[in-house]
């Protein structure tokens, strides 16, 4: 899984408190570099759907990138390949995703995520 | 954008992905690609270019078993790029997607889940071949290959959980196609969506041994 997914996902445990099911934690991370095609339209139709916040604290928590404090406004086509590097080409292969809400734990495991709940969590 | 001068010259048939790396004992545990998958194919051939002017961001599959439609949707809007996510209950069908991606250089994210994920962000389009197979409710529910094909009273019971929330998953503009059979009763499936104010439209139809199949189209009403 890509951070540009990370930065879509929240918990959906039914009891998880209102406001509180974004973002997930990510810990014990272990990442690898994707060789991605770089594609400046998609990046630049990607941003609007990007928490910014999200993926530069996410980025910043991982050790890949320091992203800006806001997203730019007219993106370089620098900042389209930093934005590139950090949601489209660094991948979490092992880890566990933590939601600060209702603390459910979201394994991945060989990239994958494991999004199933319990019975009673539905 | 649309491609203009690739619709005035078809049809020339866009290859079907390289699914040589799966062998004969993967498809124990996963479904492998049949009648309805590739009459899938076929139609979203023949709908690219509605699927391109909707402009695409965001593509998820639900059940995406050998990753086959996944990949194939990614390849033929191509160079267009979109981010496709893909679920699927089974770990070995996650396993397949990913694998099937990298053969065939397409980036897919596989994420395990029952039906859909819960995302921030809408899905501009939803795929979705379900287990639309009447069997006995007690083999729905699997997390095998079973859960393939095993739909329950009507070949309904999964379809019917993942109606519900298409509305709220779905873009604005987005668009819906799942594969479904006479048995499923498609006629009911339209009043059901109608009820959510959604559009359908049979986009293709086929039949192939004892299943008449249909691919249907579902869109917001204008």
């Amino acid at each position: 899984m890509r951070l540009i997914t990370h930065n879509m996902l929240q918990c959906h445990v039914k009891a998880c408190p209102p406001g509180q099911s974004y973002p997930l934690q990510i810990r014990n991370a272990e990442l690898e570099a994707l060789d991605a095609e770089f594609n400046a339209d998609f990046v630049r139709r990607l941003i609007p759907k990007l928490d910014w916040k999200v993926l530069r604290s996410t980025a910043f928590e991982l050790g890949v990138a320091q992203l800006p404090e806001e997203c730019p406004a007219e993106p370089t086509e620098d900042d389209l390949q930093m934005i590139h590097k950090v949601a489209l080409q660094t991948r979490v292969k092992e880890a566990e995703m933590v939601c600060s809400g209702c603390g459910h734990v979201y394994p991945i495991k060989d990239g994958v995520p494991n999004m199933l709940l319990q019975d009673h969590e539905i | 954008m649309a491609q203009t001068n690739a619709a005035a010259s078809e049809p020339t048939q866009h290859p079907t992905p390289d699914l040589s790396h799966l062998k004969h004992v993967d498809y124990r545990n996963i479904y492998e690609p049949a009648e309805d998958t590739f009459l899938f194919l076929d139609t979203l051939q023949k709908e690219r270019e509605y699927i391109n002017n909707l402009d695409p961001v965001i593509c998820l599959e639900i059940g995406s078993g050998s990753g086959c439609v996944s990949v194939f949707l990614a390849s033929l809007l191509a160079p267009y790029h979109a981010l496709f996510l893909t679920t699927d209950i089974n770990p070995a069908a996650n396993r397949a997607t990913l694998q099937t991606a990298t053969a065939n250089r397409i980036a897919i994210d596989a994420l395990r889940a029952d039906l859909l994920p819960a995302l921030r962000s809408r899905i501009d389009a939803l795929l979705f071949n379900p287990p639309y197979v009447p069997t006995p409710s007690a083999e729905v529910g699997s997390h095998s290959i079973v859960a393939a094909w095993a739909g329950g009273i009507d070949g309904r019971e999964v379809i019917d959980r993942l109606l519900p929330l298409v509305s709220d998953a779905l873009s604005e503009r987005g668009v819906f196609y799942m594969v479904v059979v006479n048995e499923n009763r498609p006629e009911e499936l339209r009043e059901v969506m109608n009820g959510f104010a959604f559009d359908m439209e049979v986009v293709m139809g086929k039949r192939a041994g004892n299943e008449r199949l249909k691919i249907l189209r579902l869109s917001r009403m204008l």
